[in-house]
């Protein structure tokens, strides 16, 4: 990996940056103002994607193949963090018959 | 440097050595862990077995003593501490005063261990009290074997924690755990003396061990050299507090709360020697300092002048013979003053026979009298107690110094060398002397004549004490009667025993300051002349006791009975105890109120209450922001992440 492919760099990284900033902050967003679990958790997910997506742009241009390794681990870890969650969130389910993270509070002193 | 003292080469004398402390330690040990479970037989057992057998090592050294060329030698056990230039071994000096104080240690000490096993067998503590004994017996032999003043002192304090567990013993009755602690309190200032007399030593000398410190004193400090005077003067604090000295004397006679035979040991035969061994030890510094000696032969003198006018009135049977060891004590620190240093240790060899035999008869008639002590109660006890009688009075007879008793040969021997010394000291020591034989007699024949004033039920409980109690009193009554011969008095024999045997442990403050040593002999006749007047001085102090309280049968008067204001005077101890309360006690008591009310109440208090409300507060609100909402937590996560990135942004 030399040098930056062609396809790659029709598009410049300060594209890349803004998305993946744009893509976070909507991920912040919606883990702020939504109530529902899973839509909760489809934010973070969201968010990790937004910095998957510039770790590997940065790799890219910068030739260095670390980057998308990392991201593979992310995804990795993500994908088990996932199964864990959504498991969490179908027994609350069961339980409560609510994904409400208003009604969750549970975990107070 | 050390030309005198050699350390042994031989492995067999290091074991000896240091079997001899070993032995009661293991005793202690075993009787201690064991208090509960072993049974009273056993635990008597291994308590005088542990000191017998430190007895006969000690003779075994004794013996073996000549065979190692008559010299001081010294024992390296392991290196104790060492700190810079601080080099303190763990070792033992055995030389001819330490071998003297080891025979009285272990061999009082054996008789009166046989006798507790008698007299505590009532107790039901009585495992405890052997490992305390025997614990004593250990520090005691620290403090006379080691061969360095820091040595000497663990044993010090060794002996004064001891003293104070077993006056303390009987610790479900209030009056005696203060008299516990007023013992230990006592003993402490004179501690802090002794102590800055040791550091004095190591600061002047370097070092701390006999030898070395001995050896440099001798060749580089002058006669009457300041430095010198204040480390006698410090260490001769200690010896006040340690053998009940002027002013730091009123604990002894508290201490008699304590079991008998613990007045016996510890407070009449060894402990309370302790003082006089530590300035005969330091014979060289004292021989240096001539200021010093002065003072301790008139705070001596003070002290057995003092303590006996105050025994003349006392009616409880300990009290009266512990201010009479008061006064003895006096008497020794009085020759230790005028430089008789053997003749001291000649006193303390027979004191320990005769005042250990009369604390243990004494013991022997409150044990017939069912714990009765008042004299006023006693009387005509001679038919019931016969052994008792007759060893109580050889050791009366031993104490009032009349011939051939071991008290008439040390007491003269004692006098003679004061009466060269000064002949004002020795009139005082004199009438010491008169007053010693009266009261002594007084005691006698309160107890023992007369008719039976008692109750009923006390005159039928009337029984002689078991063989195990009557035998040590036979074994301590022939040594009163026969330890005197160990130091006849030149006009008798040229041959003095004991002071031929102590002489080279003074060859060192002999070479430093010869003339201190020349011999001033009193001719043959003045020698005479000065027992005759003594032996005189103590008959008529006799026949007086016999007129006053054995043909008259005068009984002293009740308690709260109008007396003399003289008499009321003495018989209150000259209110030295309330002197002491008011000056002393009372203002530390309100100093400690005001600082209680004050600063600890109105200033420690607060703050330290201060931080734990302050913390407990600060949880509390801290508390609601634990809402478990999950979205406020989100937000303040992201919140803080912002303000993280933010800070890093702008710094």
């Amino acid at each position: 990996m030399n040098e930056i492919p062609e396809v790659i760099r029709t598009i410049p990284l300060n594209l890349y940056l803004y998305f993946s900033t744009a893509l976070f902050c909507i991920g912040i967003t919606g883990v702020l103002i939504r109530r529902n679990a899973i839509i909760i958790f489809m934010c973070i997910e969201l968010m990790l994607n937004s910095v998957n997506l510039l770790l590997t742009a940065f790799s890219a241009y910068r030739s260095d193949p670390n980057g998308q390794i990392f991201v593979f681990f992310i995804m990795a870890v993500a994908a088990a963090e996932v199964a864990v969650g959504l498991a969490i969130i179908v027994m609350i389910y069961r339980n409560l018959r609510t994904t409400d993270i208003n009604i969750l509070n549970k975990l107070k002193w | 440097m050390q030309e005198f003292i050699l350390p042994a080469n031989n492995a067999e004398m290091t074991w000896v050595c240091l079997l001899i402390p070993l032995l009661p330690l293991i005793g202690f040990l075993i009787n201690g862990l064991g208090n509960r479970k072993l049974p009273n037989g056993l635990a008597g057992l291994i308590g005088c077995a542990t000191v017998i057998g430190s007895f006969l090592l000690s003779l075994y050294l004794f013996f073996g003593f000549e065979g190692y060329g008559n010299r001081p030698y010294t024992t390296d056990i392991f290196n104790w501490i060492s700190v810079g230039a601080l080099k303190i071994p763990f070792s033992f000096q055995i030389d001819q005063l330490s071998l003297v104080m080891l025979l009285l240690v272990t061999g009082v000490g054996s008789v009166i261990h046989i006798y507790s096993a008698g007299y505590m067998s009532h107790d039901e503590n009585f495992g405890k009290f052997f490992s305390f004994l025997n614990l004593f017996v250990f520090s005691m032999l620290l403090l006379v074997m080691g061969s360095n003043y820091v040595m000497m002192f663990v044993g010090w304090e060794g002996v004064g924690l001891c003293s104070y567990l077993l006056i303390g013993f009987w610790n479900k009755v209030t009056p005696y755990n203060n008299a516990a602690k007023k013992a230990f309190i006592m003993n402490r200032i004179g501690d802090l003396g002794f102590l800055l007399g040791i550091f004095l030593i190591f600061i002047t000398y370097g070092s701390v061990s006999y030898g070395e410190v001995f050896n440099q004193a001798s060749q580089l400090s002058e006669v009457n050299d300041g430095v010198v005077i204040a480390i006698t003067m410090l260490l001769f604090v200690g010896a006040m507090g340690k053998s009940a000295q002027l002013p730091l004397y009123t604990w002894l006679p508290d201490a008699m709360a304590g079991p008998t035979p613990v007045s016996a040991l510890i407070h009449a035969a060894t402990m309370v020697t302790a003082g006089i061994y530590m300035v005969i030890r330091s014979n060289v510094l004292y021989t240096l300092a001539p200021v010093t000696l002065e003072w301790v032969a008139i705070i001596g003198l003070a002290t057995a002048l003092f303590a006996a006018t105050i025994g003349l009135f006392q009616n409880d049977i300990k009290k009266v013979l512990a201010y009479s060891t008061v006064s003895q004590l006096g008497y020794m620190f009085l020759a230790l003053g005028v430089m008789a240093y053997s003749s001291s240790l000649f006193h303390v060899l027979t004191h320990a026979f005769f005042k250990a035999l009369l604390f243990l008869g004494a013991g022997s008639v409150i044990h017939a009298m069912s714990g009765e002590q008042d004299l006023r109660k006693m009387g005509g006890l001679k038919k019931a107690l016969p052994i008792t009688f007759l060893t109580f009075l050889i050791g009366t007879l031993a104490i009032s110094g009349i011939p051939p008793f071991a008290g008439f040969f040390s007491k003269d021997e004692l006098l003679a060398h004061v009466f060269v010394h000064s002949k004002v000291m020795w009139a005082f020591g004199l009438l010491t002397s008169f007053m010693t034989a009266f009261y002594m007699f007084r005691l006698l024949y309160l107890a023992f004549f007369g008719e039976f004033r008692g109750t009923e039920d006390q005159r039928h409980h009337l029984h002689e004490s078991p063989a195990v109690m009557t035998i040590p009193l036979i074994i301590l009554a022939i040594l009163s009667t026969i330890g005197g011969f160990m130091g006849l008095p030149a006009v008798f024999s040229e041959n003095h025993m004991l002071g031929n045997f102590l002489s080279p442990i003074y060859e060192l403050a002999r070479r430093a300051v010869p003339s201190a040593f020349e011999a001033n002999h009193l001719s043959h006749e003045t020698e005479y002349i000065l027992m005759a007047v003594s032996v005189g001085v103590a008959v008529v102090a006799i026949i007086m006791a016999y007129f006053i309280y054995g043909k008259k049968r005068t009984v002293p008067a009740e308690e709260g009975a109008a007396l003399s204001p003289v008499h009321k005077l003495v018989y209150n101890k000259y209110y030295v105890d309330e002197l002491y309360n008011a000056l002393f006690v009372k203002p530390v008591m309100a100093l400690s109120t005001g600082l209680y009310r004050f600063v600890e109440k109105g200033i420690i208090d607060p703050i330290v209450n201060g931080f734990g409300k302050v913390t407990l507060g600060g949880g509390r609100s801290l508390r609601f922001v634990q809402s478990g909402a999950t979205g406020s937590y989100i937000l303040l996560m992201v919140l803080g992440i912002a303000l993280i990135l933010l800070l890093n942004f702008i710094i």
